[in-house]
């Protein structure tokens, strides 16, 4: 298991590694945390003729929260990502999701850019990014184009992104108000890929019944799914009976079995997780409104009636 | 006086060095050794029609290519079938590279040297094999329908046919008044070491001498392997054990076709050459274990008593036999574990498939024993309405009927007889420290509660310290240093820790100025390996008894020297004296100098022993009956294994929603007579519980069809990591010393993994309400079982594929 | 045929070494090969044992997982880099053989590396914490309790440690 030979470069400018990719073509591949391609070299499974080391490119490692979301450069290793405090508060269920991915040890050396880019329908941040309707801005010699979540992901391991383009960055927009997410997943051992995971978001309206309610699913088909669960549950406060969102998810997705879950588990779990993520992230959303509402009851001191 | 240190929990010596990065495994030796890789079948059963290597040629730093045509004299031969047995009617092994034909996915069938691994890998990618695919043969069912065969020669794909019977089993069951089927089935799992196989090799142009390294269980046996199948004389012929990353039963096999090829590309090459498995080379071309198809028929009576057991099982061997029939004698002779069962009759077949080959694994066919005797208790008493502990306390065999014979042959060859044991004191022990007795109340209590909890129970025994032999080598040096050998191997057992306890003891001499070498044909050229928990029966009894004899020899010199009897003599550190007279006294260097008539003094303590000094002119200076130097060599040589026994309880909980299994509570009694250091044997217990989860609710080797191997990496293929093991487990000891050797000790290796599969049936099924008779199990699989039986009545449904008949 | 070459400097255990390498030479590959180290050891070469953890600028990362030259210049610590100037074994090496942490140790060296790290970012662990840490590496021999009661034990070891430099400290009249 020892990687096929390859030329190797190392731009320290965007530029300059956007020109190489552009003049290597089809036989170059790009190296940002290495975690998933580095086994595919050893195991020769790719063996390209070029690889072209992004790890120094110091304009690409950045995580910049704005009121709209977080902006992920494609040097961001999943663990500054997880640990960054203004993520959390923009969008708490990046950290939720990161905490699930693989091991830490992977997560000190992986980015969430290049996770999302090797489209691996069982991983975690290409199911948040389309949950949460994210998008991937990529750039090659011709310019800079952004590309949304639902078209990023074409089929497993296999992304939009075109010959020349490097992705630099991802964006994962703000948790809107009255929302909250939760992110659960089911793996055999802890830090195995998923048998089956899930990402919920649910926004409430001001008498704490539910007015949006999605989820984002891995493990379970070729790109990751978003399903709209809102007409499932919508209308209903989110402390009551919320599991016709399982049930509505069960009956949608047509999962694939495996060496380690028969298709029908993987269903059965869709159902069971739905549950567990749109509970969770109601209950979040109506901590959060409850909180805000606290606060704007509490009289200031010294204010007058 | 000295502090015993047998018994005592001592700090391993072999630590320091692996803390500190020093270790010295196979690959962080001979750096500058050209490498080795292999070119292996990407089919499960062709013939080869052609090997076109000459893209290959290219490849820079490119040594030499070798295919079957290259072999010559004994190597083209077959590898040797290691363990013979009248049982087997077509016995076949592989040879070293393919020779027109491929049986596994993962066979050798070229070998490519280079300046390194990376070169040796390009050119094995350049290489072109033309194939003609034949149907493979995957899994126990497809063997048995042999619809199509493995070997042409292989009949029904049957490698051996084996029954032994003691009473009339079928007149038993049929006069019984309950009778009991079931089928069982247990599904394949792999040692998986962290180091996986490795060889070095260097041919001494010079000396005409082959020095080779090995990560093995056995160096002796690779010695002669090597020695007849390159045809040269085993003097010419060193094998060392470096530091082994663990064997758990892979390595015992040998000659691995690397072991033998590495040399011969080494004595061709005059160069160093070396081998390093890779893990995904480790899955599809080491050898896996426990694949079995059980059929069960027991009879019994209204108290659970079995009074005939009958059964019939199917062993998949995988593509060739090189380790004979090992692995289901012991399932077949190990079963009864504990239990006396009236009449018994086993039989089987060890079949033929295109998968790797299985060879023992930590266990090694125990576990699939035990599960078949387990689930049958646990079926007897759901059949009969009994606690499950009461029905194994009936079925027991008890202290008094010690030695116990149940008149079959086990796998050395040898009568099955128990030794010692005391089984009822054990399944106290464990009852106390599980709380058996509150535990229905508890799932009840749980129950209420919307929660699945279950306990099971599981009892073995474990024959240990089979022979033919070890012999233990121990040298007093000038220095006072004791040097001690054995030829069998380590992996990881702390043996160089505790036969340095043995040897304090019985010399007398701090831990501190004893060192133990393991595993270096050159140290000690006799030897068997290190399998079947028989490290420290057989080495650690022999090196006890090498000790004595160099005891003796102590106390005659220095009796000698200090004019007193050798009885009235004492060693205390490191020191002989006069017991009473501390001050008449000399150290056990000065005896070892003494000890050694010389002519030439090369320093001030040797000025001692020359032949003006030391000696009685009327005498040789080294008398008829005696011996140069101060040393003792002996062998230990059992009459027959010995047996050690434990139950295993563990309390599991299933989610309801995701059935996902849950261990709450693993306990562990455990009698491996007497422990020479507890806290190795308490880690040897935890390894194997933890490779006994591994393979009940993670592992499993998974073929599809076409028999290529579906999890051959550590992504797929789960071991545990810690979030997958108990946090604690609960270890009780009980110490009935062996009678049959000088320490009273039984092997304590492998039995933490030998109930496993039995204990977590027994506890899920107790946690669902119905018989959990496929192992390992998933939460996909419990899933799915629970569909199945959702119709049913869910709590004590029979684990019987039918009704009793009366 | 074997892709591009180049000259690199590992600062290995404070030591710059310097190494000629292929592009597709493995860190693991690199410093028990080129540089000699072979402490660090390669369990599965994919990146899921953990047996080849090293510290990269002191943060834990498979060395398998990683190029060499993409670490050019950059600081690892492995194994042989634990222990104490005079060789003393360092507080997790120490804790490893107190608490029978090791059986065959091929696997070890991965442990020692990513507990040395995570007891700087969780000095006071609890068992949980524990298990946390070395969650992503594989032991086949020892079923994980001593390794988990290895970290606690480390933990008490650097405190006792630290409690003594500032006893030291306080005895001397400096300021801890």
């Amino acid at each position: 298991m020892k990687p096929s030979a390859f030329d190797y470069r190392r731009p320290e400018q965007l530029d300059e590694a956007i020109d190489l990719l552009g003049e290597l073509g089809p036989d170059a591949k790009v190296l940002a945390g290495g975690q998933s391609l580095v086994p595919l070299l050893s195991m020769r499974l790719v063996a390209p003729k070029h690889l072209l080391d992004i790890n120094r490119i110091a304009q690409l490692d950045f995580v910049s929260c704005g009121a709209d979301g977080v902006r992920v450069g494609a040097l961001a290793r999943h663990a500054v990502l997880e640990r960054d405090a203004g993520a959390r508060a923009v969008q708490p269920l990046l950290a939720a999701a990161l905490a699930m991915v693989a091991h830490p040890t992977i997560r000190n050396r992986g980015t969430t850019v290049g996770s999302i880019v090797h489209a691996d329908p069982a991983a975690e941040m290409p199911a948040v990014l389309c949950l949460l309707g994210g998008s991937i801005t990529a750039t090659s010699t011709s310019g800079r184009r952004t590309i949304g979540a639902s078209d990023f992901f074409l089929g497993p391991l296999e992304s939009a992104l075109q010959e020349g383009e490097l992705a630099v960055e991802a964006f994962f927009p703000a948790l809107p108000p009255q929302s909250g997410t939760a992110f659960a997943e089911i793996s055999r051992r802890h830090g195995d890929y998923a048998v089956c995971g899930v990402a919920g978001l649910v926004t409430l309206d001001d008498d704490l019944r539910i007015s949006v309610a999605r989820a984002g699913y891995l493990s379970v088909s070729p790109t990751p799914l978003v399903l709209d669960l809102t007409d499932a549950v919508s209308g209903r406060t989110f402390d009551g009976d919320l599991s016709a969102a399982g049930d509505f998810a069960s009956a949608a997705v047509d999962p694939e079995p495996d060496i380690h879950a028969s298709a029908d588990y993987r269903r059965h779990l869709v159902g069971v997780l739905t549950n567990r993520v749109i509970v969770g992230a109601a209950q979040r959303a109506a901590r959060e409104i409850m909180a805000n509402g606290a606060r704007q009851a509490l009289p200031m001191p010294g204010a007058q009636p | 006086m000295t502090s015993r240190m047998v018994g005592e929990a001592v700090k391993r010596v072999e630590d320091p060095r692996l803390l500190v990065g020093a270790g010295r495994f196979l690959d962080d030796l001979g750096q500058d050794a050209a490498e080795l890789a292999v070119l292996r079948s990407p089919h499960a059963h062709a013939r080869i029609t052609d090997i076109d290597v000459t893209a290959a040629l290219e490849v820079q730093g490119l040594l030499a290519i070798y295919t079957y045509e290259d072999l010559t004299g004994p190597l083209a031969d077959p590898l040797p079938l290691l363990i013979p047995h009248p049982a087997i009617s077509a016995g076949r092994t592989q040879y070293a590279l393919a020779k027109d034909e491929v049986n596994y996915v993962g066979e050798a069938i070229a070998v490519v040297v280079a300046e390194n691994r990376y070169l040796a890998e390009d050119a094995v990618e350049r290489i072109v094999v033309s194939y003609r695919p034949l149907t493979p043969v995957v899994g126990v069912q497809a063997a048995r329908a042999a619809d199509h065969l493995v070997h042409e020669d292989a009949p029904g794909n049957v490698a051996a046919h084996f029954v032994q019977e003691v009473g009339d089993a079928a007149a038993a069951i049929a006069a019984a008044p309950f009778r009991l089927e079931l089928e069982l089935a247990i599904e394949r799992s792999a040692s998986t070491p962290l180091e996986g196989r490795g060889v070095l090799a260097q041919w001494d142009s010079d000396s005409q001498r082959l020095r080779m390294w090995t990560s093995t269980q056995t160096s002796t046996g690779v010695r002669a392997a090597v020695a007849a199948k390159l045809g040269l004389d085993l003097g010419r012929v060193e094998v060392i054990t470096p530091d082994v990353g663990g064997g758990f039963g892979v390595k015992i096999v040998h000659p691995w076709p690397e072991e033998v090829l590495v040399p011969m590309a080494a004595r061709a090459l005059g160069r160093a050459v070396k081998f390093t498995e890779d893990r995904r080379e480790h899955f599809i071309s080491a050898a896996h274990e426990r694949g079995q198809l059980q059929q069960i028929e027991v009879g019994f009576d209204a108290t659970g008593r079995i009074l005939g057991l009958s059964v019939r099982f199917w062993h998949d061997n995988g593509a060739y036999l090189p380790y004979g029939l090992i692995v289901p004698i012991i399932t077949s002779t190990q079963l009864l574990g504990p239990y006396k069962p009236g009449a018994y009759r086993v039989e089987f077949d060890s079949l033929y498939t295109n998968t790797v080959i299985v060879t023992p694994y930590r266990g090694a066919g125990r576990p699939q024993g035990v599960y078949a005797m387990e689930r049958t208790l646990d079926a007897i008493a759901s059949e009969l309405g009994l606690d499950r502990s009461e029905v194994r306390a009936t079925n027991f065999i008890q202290p008094s009927e010690m030695p116990y014979d149940h008149g079959l042959i086990f796998q050395d060859g040898r009568p099955l007889v128990y030794d010692s044991g005391d089984f009822p004191a054990t399944l106290a022990k464990l009852k106390a420290l599980v709380g058996w007795d509150d535990w229905p109340a508890y799932q009840a209590a749980a129950r209420a509660q919307g929660r699945q909890v279950g306990l099971g129970l599981a009892c073995y025994v474990e024959g240990t310290g089979v022979g033919p032999y070890e012999g233990g080598h121990v040298q007093i040096e000038t220095s006072g240093r004791v040097k001690v050998a054995t030829g069998l191997t380590s992996q990881g057992q702390g043996h160089q820790t505790a036969f340095a306890q043995i040897v304090a003891d019985e010399l007398g001499v701090s831990m501190d100025d004893i060192e133990v070498v393991t595993g270096d044909t050159r140290r000690f050229p006799y030897a068997v390996g290190t399998f079947a928990s028989r490290a420290a029966v057989t080495s650690g009894s022999a090196i006890a008894l090498a000790a004595r004899m160099a005891r003796r020899k102590v106390l005659k010199v220095a009796a000698d020297a200090l004019e007193a009897n050798p009885e009235d003599l004492e060693i205390v550190e490191g020191m002989v004296r006069v017991k009473g007279a501390p001050g008449v006294a000399m150290s056990l260097g000065t005896v070892a100098v003494l000890s050694n008539p010389l002519r030439y003094a090369f320093d001030e303590a040797s000025k001692a022993a020359t032949q003006f000094v030391v000696g009685d002119s009327d005498l040789p200076p080294v008398n008829e009956d005696d011996e140069p130097g101060l040393e003792g060599r002996d062998y230990y040589s059992p009459l027959r294994s010995t047996f050690a026994n434990g139950m295993h309880a563990v309390i599991v909980e299933t989610d309801p929603e995701t059935a996902e299994i849950k261990i709450l509570r693993y306990c562990v009694v455990h009698d491996c007579g007497t422990l020479i250091n507890p806290l190795i044997v308490e880690g040897q217990v935890h390894g194997g519980v933890a490779q006994g989860v591994g393979g009940a609710l993670y592992e499993r080797i998974v073929y599809d069809d076409a028999g290529q191997l579906q999890n051959a990496s550590f992504m797929d293929f789960l071991m545990p990591y810690v979030s997958e093991v108990p946090e604690s487990i609960e270890i009780d000891h009980l110490e009935t010393p062996s009678p049959l050797n000088p320490l009273g000790i039984k092997g304590a290796g492998e039995a933490g993994v030998i109930p496993s599969a039995a204990v977590f049936a027994s506890a899920i099924s107790d946690a669902e309400g119905f018989a959990i008779t496929a192992m390992p199990i998933s939460p996909s699989d419990l899933f799915e079982l629970r569909r199945r039986h959702a119709g049913t009545d869910g709590h004590n449904e029979s684990i019987a594929k039918k009704e009793p008949t009366r | 045929m074997t892709g591009s070459w180049h000259e690199l400097t590992l600062i290995v255990n404070g030591v710059p070494l310097r190494a000629t390498v292929p592009a597709r030479r493995l860190l693991s590959d690199c410093l028990r090969h080129d540089l000699g180290l072979t402490g660090t050891h390669v369990g599965c070469e994919h990146g899921v044992c953990g047996a080849c953890t090293v510290l990269i600028d002191g943060v834990p990362m498979r060395s398998c997982l990683l190029l060499a030259v993409s670490v050019d210049g950059q600081a690892i610590t492995t194994v042989e880099g634990l222990a104490g100037p005079d060789g003393e074994l360092s507080a997790v090496q120490q804790a490893f053989q107190d608490c029978h942490g090791l059986q065959c140790g091929f696997c070890t060296p991965g442990f020692l590396t990513t507990i040395t790290a995570g007891l700087i970012g969780c000095p006071d662990p609890t068992a949980d914490d524990a298990r946390d840490m070395i969650g992503g590496n594989l032991c086949r021999c020892t079923g994980y309790q001593n390794i988990v009661a290895a970290v606690l034990r480390a933990a008490e070891l650097t405190r006792a440690a630290a409690g003594e430099d500032a006893d030291a400290a306080v005895d001397s009249g400096q300021a801890p």
